[in-house]
């Protein structure tokens, strides 16, 4: 489903999956924060993902254990709820690391030059699109256009926009963020 | 605020707020559309609020965050009123002597203003700019003139006097009518006339029927419906309450995008505000005419813009696309009559109904109605949001808007529609912007994204570049779409790597046929649409990576 994942080591595999255990330790929601999401979005024609998008805004992931709540609240098999929660790239059944990355690879940015720039980040943070690195520092998502093709090839960090970077800039960007 | 219940308060409250305000006030007009916005805008923003309140001039200068002014080259742009001096890639450092020596003294800051690169000649006023000068911006030129939050910054400029005019003065049919003989033409991608639509909606049999903005804009390089919706949220919604009274529903949809905060919230201030004057939800305008509209937000897939995939999605379910042996305008959201346009197609309604059908079709070609939204990007000196009539050349986009080509590289050719379109060389540049004439040469207009490629760009690359895209975006419920794109992809990256083999380029139509053939949706139909077209135009750059 997700480029590059197969190319792991077994090591970084297990360490991800011991980084994650730790993270859905700390991150899971409670049930009370869920209830009320669902309570909210109760008797809407498309509740159920309304509901989960809520949960991944506010959780940054979707927890399995989040996921039952949401089955046993809203009566949905859970099969349902993750045909939809694989369906969609904007949910993400993994934790996110503390910074996500997202290179724009519309068509506009393509031209300028992004298949570059993101072999750049890719090389220098270790992950491809759509993973988390072990450490939990960076995520690294696409994105087919940001909408802002005067300023690409563009990468954007927790939402700041570095514009019309060079591939050779990259490296110096991601020092700030730790 | 109390609600307006009838045309004659509507047009009282009008007068009221233009009375409070005065045109020759001085008003700085910050662009907050998302180029700006990533550019740092908000900095300006704030350090002009500051500026404006350190020299105590807040009583005699308005400040506004507008939507997107177009111009996302050269942005933050600075516009002030009413000179319309325009300042361009301004910075916080820049703010105190603009408003010290423009906006108190009346003078124009000669290096802020835009300097032709090739003449060298300068235009203080927006109007003057090249980039502005050749268009004919009846729609997006609001945008400079309110800011998106404010309702009654679009009353101000004559907001929802179309829909006052289409409920008290005009039948429900004649609205169709008027439409109809505009000729608009759906702007999402088909070209399709919107008004036969409407009326297959209208007469398909059920009371309760359904309308819905899409306003997804999922194209890649497509961000001018973005700019409406965000700067101009009222014109979609005036549009479409106009498009329901025509149609006969009560209940409408707003589908967009999750990622852009700004747009959903820009939509949902007008949407209370619009219930709360009274323009939407119950008996509007003492009209008796009811009509509700909800937000459904996309969340990150290309097919959900399709329309039976979006309206899966609105059911809450995946969006899968599903034949349309039925058309959706009889059988839609729960098999109800369901009629769906795009945000710019919406956006054209006020003015047909405000100014007249016989106006809107005197502008534009003889089969394409009115003014375009282009989205200009690529390998071009002025990447932005344009806006044309239907009939100026490509040539005249690409040179005389656009700026031409970066760098002093040639251009090789202009892409239209993203994935699911087609590019044509540069000697067909002298070809008007037209839904049927473009569509001849393998590269339908589509939503309205245009890529300019310049010398430097292999075709083969752009190709597999947009396979890439649609093979991730498939749903993959049809197997031919799925695996037909998939095959088409791994060929294409074989010839883009130059180890093309005999045969490939006949074993790529084959596959293409058969995907197109095979497909439920456009996203397969169209898949191979490109490529096609650059098999039409540029054989020889795939030959010459065969063995």
């Amino acid at each position: 489903m997700k480029a590059g994942r197969a190319l792991l080591s077994p090591e970084v595999k297990e360490q991800k999956r011991i980084m994650g255990r730790k993270q859905i330790r700390k991150a899971t929601m409670d049930n009370d924060r869920i209830d009320r999401i669902i309570d909210k979005h109760r008797g809407e024609a498309s509740s159920l993902i309304q509901v989960l998008m809520e949960i991944q805004s506010e959780n940054h992931w979707l927890p399995k254990e989040a996921l039952e709540r949401v089955s046993e609240k809203l009566q949905v098999p859970l099969t349902r709820i993750q045909q939809i929660a694989t369906f969609y790239k904007t949910f993400s059944l993994v934790p996110k690391g503390r910074h996500e990355i997202h290179v724009c690879t519309g068509s506009s940015c393509h031209v300028r030059g992004a298949g570059r720039l993101l072999d750049t980040v890719q090389d220098l943070i270790g992950i491809g699109p759509g993973e988390t690195s072990p450490d939990l520092r960076f995520s690294l998502e696409t994105g087919n256009c940001l909408g802002c093709c005067a300023l690409g090839p563009e990468i954007v960090i927790d939402g700041k926009h570095h514009s019309k970077i060079a591939p050779g800039n990259v490296e110096d960007v991601l020092k700030d963020y730790d | 605020m109390p609600r307006i219940n009838s045309p004659a308060e509507l047009e009282e409250y009008r007068k009221g707020i233009l009375s409070k305000r005065d045109p020759d006030k001085p008003c700085i007009a910050i662009c907050a559309g998302t180029g700006c916005l990533a550019l740092g805008n908000d900095r300006v923003i704030s350090a002009f609020e500051e500026e404006i309140k350190k020299q105590s001039l807040g009583a005699k200068v308005d400040i506004r965050a507008t939507g997107c002014h177009g111009f996302c080259e050269k942005g933050p742009i600075v516009v002030i009123y009413p000179e319309e001096i325009c300042y361009i890639e301004a910075t916080p450092g820049d703010v105190p002597e603009i408003v010290s020596q423009t906006v108190v003294g009346k003078k124009v800051i000669d290096r802020l203003i835009y300097t032709d690169p090739g003449t060298g000649e300068k235009a203080a006023h927006q109007p003057e700019i090249p980039f502005y000068k050749n268009q004919m911006r009846n729609i997006i030129s609001s945008n400079t003139k309110i800011d998106p939050k404010s309702i009654d910054d679009y009353l101000a400029i004559g907001g929802y006097s179309a829909l006052s005019k289409a409920l008290f003065k005009m039948k429900p049919e004649q609205v169709l009518e008027e439409v109809k003989k505009a000729n608009l033409r759906g702007r999402g991608g088909g070209g399709f006339p919107a008004g036969l639509k409407w009326e297959t909606a209208r007469n398909a049999p059920g009371e309760e029927k359904y309308v819905i903005v899409n306003g997804h804009e999922g194209e890649p390089g497509a961000f001018m419906d973005r700019a409406i919706f965000t700067g101009n949220p009222h014109s979609v919604l005036e549009g479409l309450i106009i498009g329901a009274y025509a149609i006969g529903s009560r209940q409408g949809f707003i589908y967009t995008r999750h990622d852009t905060h700004q747009l959903k919230n820009h939509i949902d201030i007008a949407l209370a505000k619009a219930e709360e004057y009274g323009l939407l939800g119950k008996n509007i305008l003492g009209s008796g005419f009811d009509f509700h509209v909800e937000v459904h937000l996309d969340i990150g897939i290309f097919v959900s813009g399709e329309s039976s995939a979006l309206m899966r999605s609105i059911e809450g379910k995946n969006p899968e696309p599903r034949p349309k042996y039925i058309r959706t305008s009889v059988s839609g959201i729960w098999e109800r009559p369901t009629n769906l346009n795009n945000v710019e197609t919406w956006a054209n309604v006020p003015q047909i109904i405000n100014k007249g059908s016989q106006w809107y079709a005197g502008i534009g070609t003889e089969r394409s109605k009115g003014t375009k939204l282009i989205s200009l990007s690529g390998n071009i000196v002025n990447t932005g949001v344009v806006e044309v009539p239907f009939g100026t050349t490509l040539r005249e986009i690409v040179y005389d808007i656009g700026g031409g080509i970066p760098n002093g590289k040639k251009l090789k050719a202009v892409h239209f529609g993203g994935p699911m379109g087609g590019s044509i060389p540069e000697s067909l540049l002298d070809t008007p912007l037209d839904f049927d004439e473009l569509a001849k040469l393998g590269a339908p207009i589509g939503a309205g994204g245009m890529l300019v490629l310049d010398e430097d760009v292999s075709m083969v690359d752009v190709i597999r570049y947009f396979l890439d895209f649609l093979a991730n975006e498939s749903c993959g419920k049809c197997v031919p779409c799925r695996e037909g794109i998939r095959q088409m992809l791994k060929i294409v990256t074989r010839i883009s790597d130059g180890k093309g083999r005999e045969g490939d380029i006949e074993r790529l139509e084959e596959i293409s046929e058969v995907t197109g053939a095979a497909s439920l949706c456009a996203l397969g139909k169209t898949a191979s649409d490109p490529l096609l077209s650059s098999l039409r135009y540029f054989r020889d750059e795939y030959e010459a990576n065969i063995k």
